[in-house]
């Protein structure tokens, strides 16, 4: 059973990202939208002086754009399925529920950490941020907020599949469930971006938070994904 | 309304009907509390320090209880309807939603005014204020799904109720967990003999209305639900007679 939970999952995210391989379609334009947003914010932020809101300031852009483009790829990934009413298919093949949620969140975390990664490098340039600074802490950093934010999105955006103004309502719905992640992240991302900061004892506490809550909201996911996509 | 006899009405489980010999009573009842309270916390002696601003204790410390009842509700409903496909509890759940909404907004507008004379600011980012608005906007997001997202959205509202369940211990043990400008869970135990009775007798009476009203809101839903199934007998009806 655990066996073939995990098969389904990687077949279904490889699935996904054999798909988005031949078209690119969302890596394109989740990385351009995450350009201009990194974009906008270095134009308008550009006169900010005081030096030491720089790391806050960076860590806040970068999280901000990951939020926008996350939205983008959770649209996009789960719109497939209704082309040809492949979500039906989906639901009616032999792959558990829980797979097909663990399958959607591996393969839109991975979109995401693909856009991550240039994101951090132009976050860098624009902001002088020593983005480098702590490689492994930022990985991770990354990943866990990564995996809070598409833990709660594939349920919302799989549930929104049939609605008539999903678009408006996937960010109305997601960004409050998914601010804690968030603001968590960018407060360890800030410390680190930081080269003043004495220690990184507050990095490691908001990993153990995200660490938490990812895990709380994984485990909600895939106890509510079922009935939620039951009515599709 | 003239239907064939074999289009027989369902029955429904209703609340009590507002205008009930038993849902006058607990209105009065409700209200003398909340008048009751009233005078307590008239009462009730000044704190040392803050004085007369600190009587808004009284009104946010029940309000910010209901909106975490409010909301506790609002994910059992939804656990009803997600799972066993119950519609009184989706219905229990709107209901609910809406007065989290209603006692949230008590709480952030009652928060701030007491925040400006005990701290000089009316907002801080701090960890009790900054999850307490998540929790209120999470049940915003569950009213505006209900009420924009057509019936394909019921079932990721009730999603949303249980996510945000999951922010009531985070609301509740902030003040433990991260530093905190905000006073401590404990600081209840700590009140005066004369503080205290008014504490109670206040948190009593807003439950107390809380309940009113939660029964007042399910009976609306209930009606609306009826009418929409009437409607549909009726139509039934028509297509027959046709």
């Amino acid at each position: 059973m655990t066996g073939s939970f995990w098969r389904y999952t990687l077949l279904i995210a490889g699935k996904d990202l054999r798909i988005e391989g031949k078209s690119r379609e969302v890596l394109y334009t989740m990385g351009f939208s995450a350009a201009l947003v990194v974009l906008v914010f270095s134009f308008a932020l550009s006169n900010a002086t005081d030096p030491a809101q720089g790391p806050i300031t960076a860590a806040g852009v970068l999280w901000a754009a990951t939020l926008f483009t996350g939205t983008v790829a959770l649209a996009r990934v789960l719109d497939r399925e209704r082309e040809n009413e492949a979500i039906r298919a989906l639901l009616l093949s032999p792959a558990p529920r829980a797979a097909i949620y663990a399958g959607k969140l591996l393969a839109v975390s991975l979109l995401m950490l693909a856009v991550e990664g240039v994101l951090v490098v132009l976050v860098g340039l624009l902001f002088s941020a020593e983005v480098f600074a702590h490689p492994g802490w930022l990985a991770l950093v990354l990943l866990l907020g990564t995996l809070g934010f598409a833990a709660t999105g594939v349920v919302f955006s799989a549930a929104l599949l049939r609605s008539r103004n999903r678009e408006a309502l996937l960010g109305a719905l997601l960004f409050p469930v998914v601010i804690p992640v968030l603001l968590a992240a960018s407060r360890a991302t800030a410390c680190m971006f930081d080269p003043l900061a004495p220690d990184l004892e507050p990095v490691a506490f908001w990993v153990r938070f995200l660490l938490a809550t990812d895990v709380i909201y994984i485990l909600l996911g895939l106890w509510v994904f079922e009935p939620v996509v039951s009515g599709e | 309304m003239n239907l064939p006899p074999a289009l027989s009405l369902p029955t429904m489980p209703t609340a009590p009907a507002p205008t009930s010999t038993r849902f006058l009573a607990a209105c009065g009842g409700a209200f003398l509390l909340l008048f009751l309270a009233c005078l307590a916390v008239a009462e009730a002696p000044l704190e040392s320090v803050m004085g007369l601003v600190q009587k808004i204790f009284y009104f946010h410390v029940p309000c910010a209880w209901l909106l975490m009842l409010s909301t506790l509700v609002c994910a059992g409903g939804s656990i009803a309807y997600l799972f066993r496909g119950s519609e009184r509890g989706d219905r229990i759940a709107l209901s609910a939603a809406e007065l989290g909404v209603l006692f949230g907004m008590c709480v952030l507008v009652s928060g701030p005014l007491w925040a400006k004379a005990a701290w000089g600011v009316y907002w801080q980012w701090e960890a009790r204020l900054t999850s307490s608005l998540l929790l209120w906007l999470m049940l915003v997001a569950y009213v505006l799904a209900r009420r924009y997202g057509g019936t394909s959205a019921r079932r990721l509202a009730a999603a949303l109720a249980l996510f945000a369940a999951v922010d009531i211990p985070l609301v509740y043990f902030s003040v433990r967990f991260f530093r905190s400008i905000h006073p401590q869970t404990t600081v209840v135990s700590t009140l005066g003999p004369g503080m205290r009775g008014a504490f109670w007798l206040s948190l009593l009476s807003f439950t107390g209305l809380w309940f009113v009203l939660m029964s007042l809101r399910l009976a609306v839903e209930n009606a609306q639900a009826r009418i929409v199934e009437l409607e549909v007998l009726l139509d039934q009806a028509e297509e027959k007679k046709s």
